[in-house]
C-alpha cells in the first residue's frame, strides 16, 4: 500500500491529498462497498445454503440459508453416478497437478532463453510468442483434436495426454511472458559473477535463475492449478469415458437429469468443486491479486 | 551439457575471465550461448510447431474440405470455398451466433469495465480494509468461469431461483429468465459483469501510478472532483483502460462454459445463447462437421485479429502515454 508520504506534504492537519482523490465521503463510500460485497457474495452464499437444504426446503424455503442443516445432498451427490465423485476429483487433481509441473518446467526453460540468452532469431521468436498470447484456444481445438486422434491419444490408454502434452511444451504464453518479465528483474551482475566462476548458460540457469525465480514459479503454479481445475472446454472435448471425467465435465451430467430432485446434490458437488479454488484464494489471496497485476492476465 | 561446457574455461582466473568478456562483443553471439538458447527454447519450439503452427495450417487446409473425422484422410474431398460460401450466404444460424456473440460483448464488456473502474475508484485510497474488499471483489473472477458457478447462476435465475425470490420482496413476479429467449443471454451478461474483480485489480494498480501532484495542480486550478476525474484520472488511466478493453473484449467473444451449461450444450432457448464458440463446438464435435468448423475457427481468428487491430489503430486518438509521446 502506497500512502502519501508526510515528508513532502505541507504541515496541515488533514492529509493533504486524501480529500481530493475521487471516491466520496468515507462513511458513504463504506456503505456502498458493503452493498457491493453483498451483491458479489450473495450467489456464493446462496449456493452453499442451497446445498445444505433438504429436498423439501429447496422447494419451500426460498431464503438464503436452510432452517435445518441437512448434509444429505453431499452423500447423495458423491455417488449420484455410476462412478463416484471421488474418482472425478482424483482425475481433476491429477490433471491440474501435472499441468502445474509441465507449465512450471517448460515455461521456465523458454523464459530463460528469451530473457537471458542471445541466439539467432531471438527477437522473431519472442514476437511469435507474444503473438500466441491472444490466440483463442477455440481456434486450435478442432485440428488439435484431429491430430491427437490420429496419433491415437484421444480415448487411449491414458486419455489425459492431449490435455497434458501441450502443457509440457510451454504453450501457455502467459506464463512464459510472466517469467520473462520476472527474470528481467534479476540483476545481470549475478550472471556475470557466475560466469567468472566458470558457469555456462546451464550453470547460470541452475544456480542463479532457477532459485531466484521461485516467486514467478509459485504464481505460475497457482494460476495453472486454478485455470486447469476450472477449465471445461478442452476437458469436454478430449474426455469421453465416464471414469475418465474430470469434475467440471462430471458436473454437466447433472444438467442432463432435469428432475428437481437433482438440484440439492448438484449444488453440493458444485460447492465441493469450488472448494480447492476457494482454499487457494484464502491462502494466496495477496499473491493472486498481485500476480494479475504483474502479468495483467484474465481472472 | 558436456557439449556446451567444453569450450568454457575450466579454471577460473583473471585471464580467462577477460578472454571471456572479450568475446562478448556487441551483436556477436557466442556459439555456446546460441546453442544453449535453442536447447532451452526447444520445448517451446516443439510446442509452437506441433500444438500451434501445424494445427493452424491443418485447420486452414481442412476449412477447404468436407472432413468429418469418420472418413479417413485419404478420402477427404477438397470443396474449395464451399464452407466459406455456406457460412456467409446460406447458414442463418451462423449469423445468429455472430449476432449473439457481438451483442454479448457489446453490452457485457463496457458494463463490466465500468463496474471495475467504479469500484476501483471507491477502493483507491490506502485505508485499512482495502485488502479485504479487493480480495472479496476478486473472488468471483477466480470462480466465475467454472461449470459449478454456471450451474448456480442458471438456477439462481430460474423460476424458483434466488433472483425471483428477491423480486418477490418488492412484489414483482418474476419468470424463469434462463428459459426465456429474450432474457437468457442477459443472465449470462450479468454473470460476466459479476466477475469485474480482475479488471478492477488492474485499474487499482493503474490508479496508484497517477501522481498525486496532478490532482493537487488540478485542484489549485479550481477543478472539482468530476473535472479531476475527467481531466486527470481518465487520461492518466487510458493505457490501463485500453489494456482491459482489449483483453475483456477478446475474452468476451470466447464465452463458452456458461452458455453451454445454461443450454445444456444446445445454445437454446431458441438459439438465444448460441455463442460463436458454442456454435463452433456443436458444428465440429456434435455434428462432426470439422471442415466447416475449421472455416468458422479461421474466420473467428481473423475477426479477433481485425478487432484488435482496430483497437490499436483507434487507441492513438484516446490513449495517453505519460512518457510524453502519444503513440
Amino acid at each position: 500500500m502506497v500512502t502519501v508520504t508526510p515528508t513532502t506534504a505541507p504541515p496541515t492537519t488533514a492529509p493533504p491529498n486524501a480529500r481530493r482523490r475521487p471516491g466520496g465521503r468515507p462513511v458513504l463510500r463504506l456503505l456502498i462497498l458493503v452493498a457491493i460485497v453483498a451483491v458479489v457474495l450473495y450467489p456464493l452464499i446462496w449456493m452453499v445454503g442451497t446445498s445444505l437444504k433438504s429436498q423439501e426446503e429447496i422447494v419451500n424455503n426460498v431464503g438464503l440459508l436452510p432452517e435445518r442443516f441437512s448434509p444429505g445432498n453431499y452423500t447423495t451427490g458423491w455417488s449420484n453416478f455410476d462412478v463416484s465423485f471421488g474418482r472425478f476429483f482424483v482425475n481433476s487433481t491429477m490433471v491440474s497437478l501435472l499441468t502445474v509441473v509441465g507449465n512450471g518446467l517448460s515455461c521456465l526453460l523458454a523464459a530463460y532463453a528469451f530473457a537471458r540468452l542471445r541466439f539467432r532469431l531471438r527477437g522473431m521468436w519472442f514476437a511469435v510468442m507474444i503473438g500466441t498470447l491472444l490466440l483463442p484456444q477455440h481456434v486450435l481445438i478442432v485440428p488439435q483434436y484431429i491430430l491427437f486422434r490420429t496419433l491415437g491419444l484421444v480415448g487411449g490408454d491414458w486419455p489425459y495426454l492431449p490435455l497434458l502434452v501441450p502443457q509440457f511444451l510451454a504453450t501457455e504464453a502467459f506464463f512464459v511472458f510472466l517469467m520473462v518479465q520476472f527474470m528481467r528483474g534479476v540483476p545481470r551482475e549475478l550472471d556475470e559473477a557466475a560466469r567468472i566462476d566458470g558457469a555456462g548458460p546451464f550453470g547460470i540457469f541452475r544456480h542463479i535463475i532457477l532459485p531466484l525465480s521461485r516467486p514467478a514459479l509459485v504464481t505460475t503454479a497457482i494460476f495453472s492449478f486454478i485455470w486447469t481445475w476450472n477449465d471445461f472446454f478442452r476437458q469436454l472435448v478430449f474426455l469421453s469415458q465416464l471414469e475418465d471425467y474430470t469434475v467440471p465435465v462430471a458436473l454437466t451430467l447433472f444438467i442432463d437429469s432435469t428432475s428437481q430432485s437433482a438440484v440439492g446434490p448438484m449444488f453440493a458437488m458444485s460447492v465441493l468443486s469450488l472448494l480447492p479454488v476457494f482454499l487457494f484464494f484464502v491462502a494466496f489471496q495477496r499473491m493472486l491479486v498481485e500476480g494479475i497485476n504483474t502479468s495483467g492476465i484474465k481472472g | 551439457m558436456a557439449l556446451t561446457t567444453a569450450p568454457e574455461p575450466t579454471r577460473r582466473g583473471p585471464g580467462s575471465a577477460r578472454a571471456h568478456s572479450d568475446r562478448r562483443g556487441p551483436g556477436r553471439i557466442r556459439h555456446s550461448e546460441g546453442l544453449a538458447g535453442y536447447v532451452f527454447l526447444s520445448p517451446w519450439l516443439i510446442g509452437l510447431m506441433g500444438v500451434t503452427a501445424i494445427p493452424m495450417l491443418l485447420s486452414l487446409y481442412l476449412s477447404f474440405t468436407n472432413y468429418d473425422v469418420l472418413t479417413p484422410f485419404s478420402e477427404v474431398r477438397w470443396v474449395g470455398l464451399a464452407n466459406y460460401e455456406r457460412m456467409f450466404t446460406a447458414d442463418p444460424s451462423y449469423w445468429h451466433a455472430v449476432r449473439v456473440t457481438v451483442t454479448f460483448a457489446l453490452i457485457a464488456v463496457p458494463l463490466k469495465l465500468a463496474a471495475a473502474l467504479g469500484v476501483a475508484l471507491l477502493l483507491n485510497r490506502a485505508w485499512r480494509g482495502v485488502g479485504l474488499f479487493r480480495g472479496l471483489f476478486y473472488l468471483p473472477s477466480l470462480l466465475g468461469g467454472s461449470v459449478a458457478l454456471a450451474i448456480v447462476w442458471v438456477n439462481m435465475f430460474n423460476r424458483d431461483g434466488a433472483f425471483n425470490s428477491l423480486l418477490s420482496l418488492f412484489g414483482i413476479t418474476g419468470k424463469p429468465w434462463v428459459n426465456d429467449p429474450d432474457w437468457a443471454l442477459e443472465t449470462l451478461m450479468v454473470l460476466a459483469i459479476w466477475q469485474f474483480g480482475a479488471p478492477m485489480v488492474i485499474f487499482l494498480a493503474g490508479l496508484k501510478q497517477v501522481p498525486t501532484e496532478l490532482y493537487e495542480a488540478a485542484s489549485v486550478d479550481g477543478a472539482g472532483r468530476f473535472r479531476q476525474f475527467r481531466n486527470v484520472t481518465l487520461p492518466m488511466l487510458s493505457p490501463v483502460i485500453f489494456f482491459n478493453l482489449v483483453l475483456e473484449t477478446i475474452n468476451g467473444f470466447q464465452g463458452f462454459t456458461a452458455a453451454f451449461v445454461l443450454s445444456n450444450g444446445t445454445g437454446g432457448p431458441v438459439d438465444s445463447t448460441l455463442m460463436y464458440t458454442l456454435n463452433l463446438y456443436i458444428t465440429g464435435f456434435t455434428e462432426l462437421n470439422m471442415g466447416y468448423a475449421s472455416a468458422m475457427a479461421w474466420v473467428f481468428l481473423l475477426a479477433i485479429a481485425v478487432i484488435t487491430a482496430i483497437f490499436f489503430s483507434t487507441g492513438r486518438f484516446w490513449v495517453h502515454y505519460s512518457d510524453g509521446e502519444d503513440r
